[in-house]
């Protein structure tokens, strides 16, 4: 692709910076630290290019500013960091019952509640496992990069549209608050055309209606159906993830955004100690590489997960592991992110005792 | 080349912009940079620290405990850092500051009156590029004319008229670190 610009940004300022090229009609926000700078971006940059930023009194309703709005067939982005997003679960779950694209971003700090402005990992199972109420899923990417800040977001609002689902980028204080080099590319970015969406009632068509509410049991089931079906397809074609001498590991560390940068300087620390460690990071949280691990463990001695909370992922690790090799987690908590020097000497305790 | 920083000190002495100035021109002359800010509540009226991480390859973790260089600005940081810089690394600090300075033998320590020169030129708000400057004397990771694009870079335009005083202070840095002893 050709190359746009070259520029050292903050994770959050390449987010916003994103969802600009990436044509996004409008911007519904509350500030929160560490994610600050999205909003502070946005309102500089986005009104004057072209976009709608609004500064919402809540979370709540910036929620349900990105359901109207997607609903009406606008790309739509809202970001926040834990305690906000929270706050959204409802209107979450009402965006994915109605089946309505668009981008969510968390940009992870400590907690639980009001917690800590320091980053955080301790998100992961109200990411993963539905957050709010209802059998429903979000697509959950996980940048590691401020480079993936922002093509997350391009390939965000893609898959949102593709599968009409709300889409999650769990990021974390770290990511947000800290400058790479990011390249921005030249990029046909096409908007599907949105049938369903409730532009006004046209004399060739149907109403198009947008709904959570379905009270016929019988039509809830039908609803909960196609969602799975729709979940099972998400599974099946859109599990990413990336490996760091996994090919011939006998010992695995499977981390996930911040955590995972630090575990890739593990495993040169025992490579270069001459020991046999490799990296499974997921890129999508949800569907997770339970496949990939699965055909890992074969060869494996153990794996263990580093994150920054208190052993969340290990779960869906030791499930797709299913009981074959030992599964533990090393994690800190508090928004303290652990040393690859710390994580290393856990490992070599981890070895030392299978 | 893989080049590990921690500067440190407080909030308002340009220790973030110093991070940033130098990660921006080692960008621009084609290395992998990674720069981390601590935001947390020490950034709120104490000390402000970074980690800025240059690089010919591809850098795996932003966040690190020892350094092959330690650039300190207050006592606070002269006290948390010293003691992690690396073996035979670089500790560079501004004197006028800082009273107890470490007293390690296995690294080499710089101390740089930089407040007091920076005074000298009119403008104390350069000390942080006398310090960049007398870094960059000892360890020539980037060149001086890159610093300065990054600066007219990062900079509005209003602020341009401030180049050549930088440049200035940054020269200064490198004279400086010449007529002072090694500890």
């Amino acid at each position: 692709m050709e190359i746009l610009e070259t520029k050292l940004m903050k994770g959050n300022e390449a987010l916003a910076e994103a969802a600009i090229q990436a044509k996004c009609d409008a911007y519904f926000g509350y500030p929160i630290t560490p994610q600050s700078e999205v909003l502070e971006y946005l309102s500089r940059e986005m009104t004057v290019r072209g976009g709608v930023v609004l500064q919402a009194e809540s979370e709540v309703a910036s929620i349900n500013m990105i359901y109207g709005a997607a609903g009406a067939g606008a790309r739509v982005m809202t970001t926040s960091s834990s305690p906000g997003i929270s706050l959204m679960q409802e209107g979450l779950s009402y965006i994915a019952s109605a089946q309505l694209p668009c981008l969510i971003v968390n940009v992870n700090r400590g907690g639980p509640g009001l917690g800590t402005i320091q980053p955080s990992q301790g998100d992961y199972f109200q990411s993963t496992k539905g957050g709010g109420h209802g059998d429903y899923r979000l697509i959950v990417l996980a940048p590691n990069s401020v480079q993936e800040m922002a093509d997350f977001v391009f390939l965000g609002f893609e898959l949102a549209d593709k599968y009409r689902n709300p889409v999650l980028i769990l990021s974390d204080g770290a990511i947000g608050q800290m400058m790479e080099k990011v390249v921005f590319y030249k990029r046909d970015v096409v908007k599907p055309e949105k049938s369903w969406a409730t532009t006004g009632k046209h004399p060739h068509r149907e109403r198009n209606i947008i709904t959570s509410l379905f009270i016929q049991p019988e039509k809830m089931e039908q609803v909960n159906l196609s969602l799975l079906k729709k979940y099972k397809e998400i599974e099946a074609n859109e599990v990413r993830y990336e490996e760091v001498n996994a090919k011939d590991a006998e010992f695995l560390l499977v981390a996930y955004g911040l955590s995972s940068r630090i575990s890739h300087k593990v495993v040169d620390l025992a490579r270069h100690k001459g020991l046999k460690l490799g990296l499974l990071r997921p890129i999508t949280l949800y569907p997770f590489p339970t496949k990939r691990i699965e055909e890992l463990v074969p060869q494996l001695k153990g794996a263990m997960t580093v994150e920054m909370n208190a052993g969340q992922m290990v779960e869906d690790v030791r499930l797709a592991v299913n009981g074959k090799i030992p599964v533990t987690h090393y994690g800190r908590m508090g928004g303290i992110i652990p040393s690859p020097e710390e994580v290393l000497e856990k490992v070599e305790e981890f070895i030392s005792n299978i | 080349m893989l080049e590990e920083i921690i500067i440190a000190g407080f909030g308002g002495q340009g220790v973030l912009s110093l991070g940033q100035t130098l990660a921006y021109a080692a960008m621009l002359e084609g290395k992998e940079v990674t720069w981390m800010p601590s935001y947390g509540p020490e950034m709120r009226g104490g000390t402000a620290n970074c980690i800025t991480i240059l690089s010919d390859l591809a850098i795996s973790s932003p966040i690190i405990s020892v350094f092959d260089t330690a650039i300190v600005l207050n006592q606070p940081s002269m006290d948390k850092f010293g003691p992690k810089v690396k073996k035979d690394g670089l500790l560079v600090y501004e004197s006028t500051n800082i009273m107890t300075v470490s007293d390690r033998k296995d690294i080499k320590i710089f101390g740089i009156p930089a407040a007091e020169a920076a005074n000298k030129l009119n403008n104390t708000r350069v000390a942080n590029m006398i310090l960049l400057g007398s870094y960059l004397a000892k360890k020539p990771v980037v060149k001086i004319d890159s610093i300065i694009q990054a600066l007219s870079e990062v900079l509005p335009e209003r602020y341009h008229h401030l180049l050549p005083l930088n440049r200035q202070a940054l020269e200064t840095g490198l004279e400086l670190i010449e007529t002072v002893k090694v500890q």
